[in-house]
């Protein structure tokens, strides 16, 4: 795909104008609570401009960049699933009176999404969250109803973060495509631009709504320069192309007892994962047994009721739960969905509250083994 | 349509405790109505002046056992009840009195009393199921009155009641909330500490003092070594563990191994 246009700071808002003058919801990152959260943005200015974040295992801080980048940052505790898989959905709920049982199913919003500041490596996860929800014999109505007609704007990273692996797991950082738009920031002394890319008809005229001009070679050029740096800047990486072997022939490894001994159970590297999708469904009823309601929540792998069925838990030691969830993400998802289940965000290491790194798990277990 | 059965009794009990749980009860203002039209509440000294005759469907238990008297009284109500469910952290761990279990409880008595011998008291706080069988333990300091209702509403409709036992941190992922371990530095117990209050503290950016005791499957010796990363010292951890929940088996496990670190020096 060719780059085929730039637009100015100017063009971005533009772009933000047009998206809401054509009906759609603009959802992007914005700063709150010392972090760069994903939420509704109306304006450039509502964008983290100026900042930048510093990740390691279990930390991020924000910082104040030396420029005015709109996207100078790597990704941060939420993910787009937050918008496309509630973490709380309430699924129907049912009223009982002297006439009867009634059940109401709760209808599925109708707003149109427009996804602002979308990485390459998210952009993967969506891939990998469509094949889940929207492939096979079962269709989640849900996730179709809030996926449908969304309008991706990607944009190429700027900076690799320091928990940032898309490299080693071919998902970045330019985005290829699964988007409607790709911009690539361009920011130095002279100049602040963005080139862009398009992906589709949608893309197309939005485009055309929105003032732009042809990019000079210079400014093609400064464009892959920031792709190819931040190639080069991956905090962290990991041997992939054999890790769905390595693992399976380690399930009885040491490494997961040890993981264990740090490992929390808290389930927060599920939760910010951009594709682990596992709920649970959780009833209620009213004081006077007039109402009940089915709600869908985010479930994690990690925590006890997860595999319980008659008798008690499967997974009741934290070795089986660490290494359910490390082999699904990086083993047996090719077996289920014929992709691995990790695209390299990193945030299950950032996030993690005692900074257990997936990466740093796969090389332990690698190195052990006889050359 | 099934005939109304008799409407359930229910009482509420007080132990060695503070009343905040029982005024959870009183707290549920838009569902005082419903508990009062769904329910007979036949013993409840907060709300009614009422004494303890005949047999409850269900029991709602606050306080801890720090008396012989109240060690004998909680047999009488055991014995009296169908469904005993006991509500906040005196009742399901000892409460924050149970700091007693680690000190001298005539010590105390002699400073604190002028007539310390008209004090009859246990060495220890413990919790109810120390004592007799318990069928339901609500957590929380105090516990939350959407859990309470749920207890209830539950209990009335016969199934089980949804408190998850899974960590604050679930409920702060729930919430969309930004982790202020990680992107702030600040110590919080929300890792090892049970759900239920929806992540209240760490919303307001402090951390996790652990009201509602520890989670199922906590880690402990894990947490203890991230806090100290984060600059929480040896006598800082064992304060920690040491509130509300300071008799919760986890917490007090790990609450005497930081002290006994701290005294080798």
């Amino acid at each position: 795909m060719a780059a085929e246009a730039v637009v100015t700071l100017e063009g971005v808002q533009a772009l933000l104008d047009g998206l809401r003058r054509n009906g759609y919801r603009t959802l992007g990152p914005t700063l709150r609570d010392q972090a760069i959260v994903y939420d509704d943005i109306a304006t450039i200015d509502d964008l983290p401009r100026g900042w930048t974040d510093e990740q390691d295992g279990g930390r991020y801080r924000l910082l104040r960049r030396m420029d005015d980048a709109l996207f100078g940052y790597a990704v941060g505790p939420h993910s787009w699933k937050k918008y496309l898989h509630p973490p709380l959905l309430r699924l129907w709920r049912a009223e009982h009176d002297d006439g009867g049982v009634r059940v109401v199913a709760e209808p599925d919003p109708t707003d149109k999404l427009a996804f602002i500041g979308v990485r390459s490596c998210e952009i993967h996860a969506l891939a990998i969250q469509d094949r889940v929800f929207l492939e096979g014999a079962y269709v989640d109505p849900h996730y179709r109803a809030r996926r449908e007609g969304n309008f991706i704007v990607a944009v190429n990273c700027g900076q690799a973060g320091g928990t940032c692996f898309c490299v080693s797991m071919g998902t970045g950082p330019k985005a290829q495509s699964g988007f409607d738009l790709a911009l690539t920031e361009i920011v130095d002394t002279s100049r602040h631009a963005f080139v862009v890319e398009v992906g589709s008809e949608a893309g197309r005229r939005m485009l055309g709504e929105i003032p732009h001009r042809s990019p000079t070679p210079d400014e093609l050029d400064a464009a892959d320069a920031v792709v190819t740096r931040t190639e080069g800047a991956m905090g962290r990486k990991m041997q992939a192309d054999d890790v769905h072997e390595l693992l399976l022939r380690n399930l009885e490894h040491g490494r997961w007892d040890d993981v264990a001994q740090r490992c929390l159970t808290c389930g927060n590297c599920t939760m910010v994962c951009p594709t682990c999708f596992c709920t649970t469904v959780e009833d209620s009823s009213d004081l006077a047994g007039r109402e009940t309601s089915r709600t869908r929540r985010w479930d994690s792998c990690f925590t006890m009721d997860f595999s319980y069925i008659h008798g008690g838990s499967v997974r009741a030691s934290t070795s089986s739960r660490y290494r359910q969830w490390m082999t699904h993400k990086l083993s047996t998802w090719f077996d289920q969905f014929g992709t691995s289940g990790c695209v390299g965000c990193g945030r299950c290491i950032t996030w993690c509250p005692v900074g257990i790194d997936i990466t740093e798990e796969v090389t332990a277990i690698r190195d052990s083994e006889p050359r | 349509m099934v005939a109304r059965r008799r409407k359930p009794r229910l009482a509420v009990w007080k132990f060695a405790s503070c009343d905040g749980c029982q005024l959870s009860l009183l707290d549920c203002e838009d569902e005082l109505l419903a508990i009062a039209g769904a329910i007979d509440i036949a013993y409840f000294l907060e709300a009614t002046r009422c004494s303890i005759e005949g047999r409850y469907d269900l029991s709602l238990v606050e306080g801890s056992i720090t008396t012989a008297h109240d060690a004998a009284r909680i047999r009488e109500v055991r014995a009296r009840t169908t469904t005993l469910v006991t509500i906040g952290a005196c009742a399901t761990a000892g409460g924050i009195q149970a700091l007693r279990n680690w000190a001298s409880v005539e010590d105390y008595a002699s400073i604190v009393y002028a007539r310390p011998d008209y004090i009859e008291t246990l060495a220890t706080s413990t919790p109810i199921a120390d004592h007799v069988a318990v069928d339901f333990e609500l957590r929380g300091c105090p516990i939350s009155t959407r859990q309470l209702v749920e207890v209830v509403s539950a209990f009335l409709a016969g199934r089980r009641p949804v408190t998850p036992p899974h960590a604050v941190c679930v409920e702060c992922k729930l919430a969309g909330n930004v982790c202020i371990m990680v992107a702030h530095g600040t110590p919080c117990l929300g890792p090892v500490t049970h759900a239920g209050c929806g992540a209240i503290c760490p919303s307001y950016d402090r951390g996790c003092y652990g009201c509602y005791g520890p989670k199922e499957t906590p880690n402990m010796p894990s947490m203890s070594a991230w806090l100290h990363g984060l600059g929480v010292d040896r006598p800082g951890l064992t304060r920690l563990y040491r509130t509300f929940n300071a008799g919760a088996e986890p917490f007090r496990e790990e609450s005497e191994r930081h002290e006994r670190q701290d005294h080798q020096g």
